[in-house]
């Protein structure tokens, strides 16, 4: 048993990597790619909200910086988009001849390489740092994040000249190594660099949240003051993994955007960052497994959904949402390995009550 | 008399006008035993709050070991070596008893060098003996916030000790306490009496006839009077606005 709890995860990823893609169409893959995308903000998000209790409602900023990193990096290098000054097309719509200076450096696919988690990681650690030295934290830090991710949002959304606006910037029909974006065969690739990558944000998170870095993280989502009082500054800590989490974000909305194939403003709206939220929550916070199974599940439900029914996802997933509050308040995987049923019943009162109460945990009884 | 670790000097704290502690001035000294009592509101909180670095004063100093503490952040007046143990007896609910201890006792208190090395065999060394004299061996996989709130206020005290500062200010260690555990919290605080200036807040006259620490009256902000308890317990003004008359 042992053994094959130690296999488990070797097994997910030999699925992930060569069942699936004998098993599924092309299509089918490819979302499944997404949802493995997804599935690393959800990781993220459960760094800086499972873990140290900061919850934000703008990691699409770091999402969509990722995600336009890649995007700039792909149209600069595409001939057949070109226009006549050798830049992007779309800038002749606006009268645009040359190439804005920030653009100037996504002609490196080295650079743009860095830039999709290094610039998502400053303005991160940035705007973190700030936010967390001036001490404010719980709902305060939730509406200033979501504020921020407004900002972002109707930047990216306004700039025409800058960004193509609210038309977003489209990969698909990019060229890398000689091949569509788009194509089957770069799809298949961007899968398999996906469920590489995923298990390796696992491995980041776990690093963080484990050992004693992870306790003082626990301990600030406990009783940050309590933790000053202790003589640790918790403003380092939390600006780390609020960097950290941002860096993760751009990967993922960079890998999203090549198999999506258009990165756009509609990655900074309001709603996309709650439902982020929502994954980790459905999932379960505090554990590194749930998100994964949250942004996966959800998302797999969404596709479903909308296929059978295009106008009822939003229903469903605020059901889903209340549901989840309300009868497993640890997520589906807190619930597998908590209470299971039980808190079904429980929470209609009809549960049956355990022979003790208060519950005494076996452990904690003295041997002698 | 040597210079004093911890001193007051005029302090007052204002509310929005109104005044938590009017001018108060103490002095302690290294190795000082000292008991704090008076009534409700008459502001023991808040001159631990002021020590500690949670309220600045609207006037007065504040030195230790010849530093003024103004201005500086409660991590940094830790680690400069005065711990505090609240009221409620605040751990972290969600760490093990263990790891609780572990991450009060770790010297090193940096963000980076928490990611990268694990805690000195000293320092385990030392949480294992500290849990084993609050009797919280048994409990040690156990997360804080199953245990009973007499083991909460014994594990605070242990993160406290666990911490080492030099001085300790403990605010109401025994409340809620039964009649045995008060006694050991008793010869735990005594214990560590020595290299230790200790300070406890305290309603419980009974627990603080058992430390036998000098003691010091607060009212309305101010010291109101100092000294040993039995002497404190007889000064009429002591019994007017705290004790009450003894019963006939």
């Amino acid at each position: 048993m042992k053994l094959f709890q130690r296999l488990v995860p070797w097994i997910l990823l030999a699925i992930a990597l060569f069942i699936l893609p004998a098993a599924l169409d092309d299509f089918r893959l490819n979302l499944f790619g997404r949802y493995f995308a997804l599935s690393i903000t959800a990781l993220a998000i459960d760094l800086i909200w499972g873990y140290t209790g900061l919850l934000s409602l703008g990691q699409g900023i770091f999402f969509a910086l990722g995600g336009y990193a890649v995007a700039m990096n792909l149209m600069l290098n595409t001939k057949s988009l070109a226009g006549g000054n050798g830049i992007p097309k779309f800038f002749e719509n606006y009268g645009v001849d040359q190439l804005p200076f920030f653009w100037q450096p996504f002609w490196s696919p080295v650079f743009a390489l860095m830039a999709l988690w290094v610039i998502p990681a400053a303005v991160a650690g940035v705007v973190g740092w700030l936010i967390f030295r001036n001490r404010i934290k719980g709902v305060y830090f939730s509406i200033i994040t979501q504020a921020a991710l407004m900002v972002f949002f109707h930047f990216f959304n306004g700039q025409q000249k800058l960004f193509d606006g609210t038309n977003g910037l489209k990969t698909s029909t990019t060229e890398l190594f000689g091949q569509l974006v788009g194509s089957p065969d770069m799809q298949v690739w961007f899968y398999r660099l996906t469920v590489v990558l995923l298990p390796l944000a696992f491995l980041v998170c776990r690093y963080f949240t484990s050992g004693r870095f992870g306790d003082a993280l626990i301990a600030i989502r406990d009783d940050e003051s309590r933790l000053r009082f202790a003589g640790f500054n918790p403003v380092p800590f939390k600006t780390i993994v609020f960097l950290v989490a941002g860096a993760l974000c751009g990967i993922s909305g960079a890998l999203y955007t090549v198999q999506s194939g258009i990165v756009s403003p509609q990655y900074m709206s309001i709603s996309f960052s709650i439902e982020m939220v929502i994954w980790v929550a459905v999932g379960g916070r505090g554990t590194l497994v749930g998100p994964i199974i949250g942004a996966t599940l959800v998302n797999y439900l969404r596709s479903l959904v909308s296929e059978a029914l295009p106008e009822a996802w939003l229903f469903v997933q605020g059901a889903l949402f209340i549901f989840v509050v309300v009868l497993m308040p640890d997520g589906i995987y807190g619930w597998i390995t908590k209470g299971g049923f039980r808190t079904f019943l429980a929470a209609f009162g009809i549960a049956k009550k355990a022979k003790t109460y208060p519950q005494l945990d076996k452990e904690a009884i003295p041997v002698d | 008399m040597s210079e004093p670790l911890l001193e007051l000097n005029d302090v007052s704290v204002s509310f929005d006008g109104f005044y938590a502690l009017t001018d108060l001035s103490l002095k302690l000294y290294k190795g000082e035993l000292k008991s704090i009592i008076g009534p409700n509101g008459a502001g023991k909180t808040t001159f631990l709050d002021v020590i500690t670095g949670k309220v600045r004063p609207t006037k007065g100093t504040v030195t230790f070991k010849g530093k003024s503490l103004l201005g500086v952040s409660e991590q940094q007046i830790s680690r400069d070596g005065i711990g505090r143990k609240f009221q409620t007896p605040r751990v972290f609910e969600n760490l093990t008893v263990l790891r609780n201890l572990e991450l009060s006792a770790s010297p090193e208190k940096n963000a980076f060098s928490l990611l990268g090395s694990g805690l000195p065999q000293s320092s385990k060394d030392e949480v294992h003996r500290i849990m084993n004299y609050v009797g919280l061996t048994p409990f040690a996989t156990v997360k804080a916030g199953s245990l009973s709130h007499g083991q909460k206020q014994w594990l605070a005290i242990a993160s406290l000790v666990a911490q080492a500062p030099e001085v300790l200010l403990l605010d109401e260690p025994v409340a809620g306490l039964t009649d045995e555990e008060t006694l050991r919290t008793a010869e735990l605080i005594k214990s560590l009496a020595g290299d230790h200036t200790v300070v406890v807040i305290e309603h419980d006259m009974e627990f603080i006839r058992d430390l036998g620490f000098d003691v010091t009256v607060l009212h309305q902000g101010q010291v109101l009077t100092e000294g040993p308890l039995e002497k404190v317990k007889s000064d009429p003004r002591v019994i007017e606005v705290y004790l009450g008359p003894p019963e006939q």
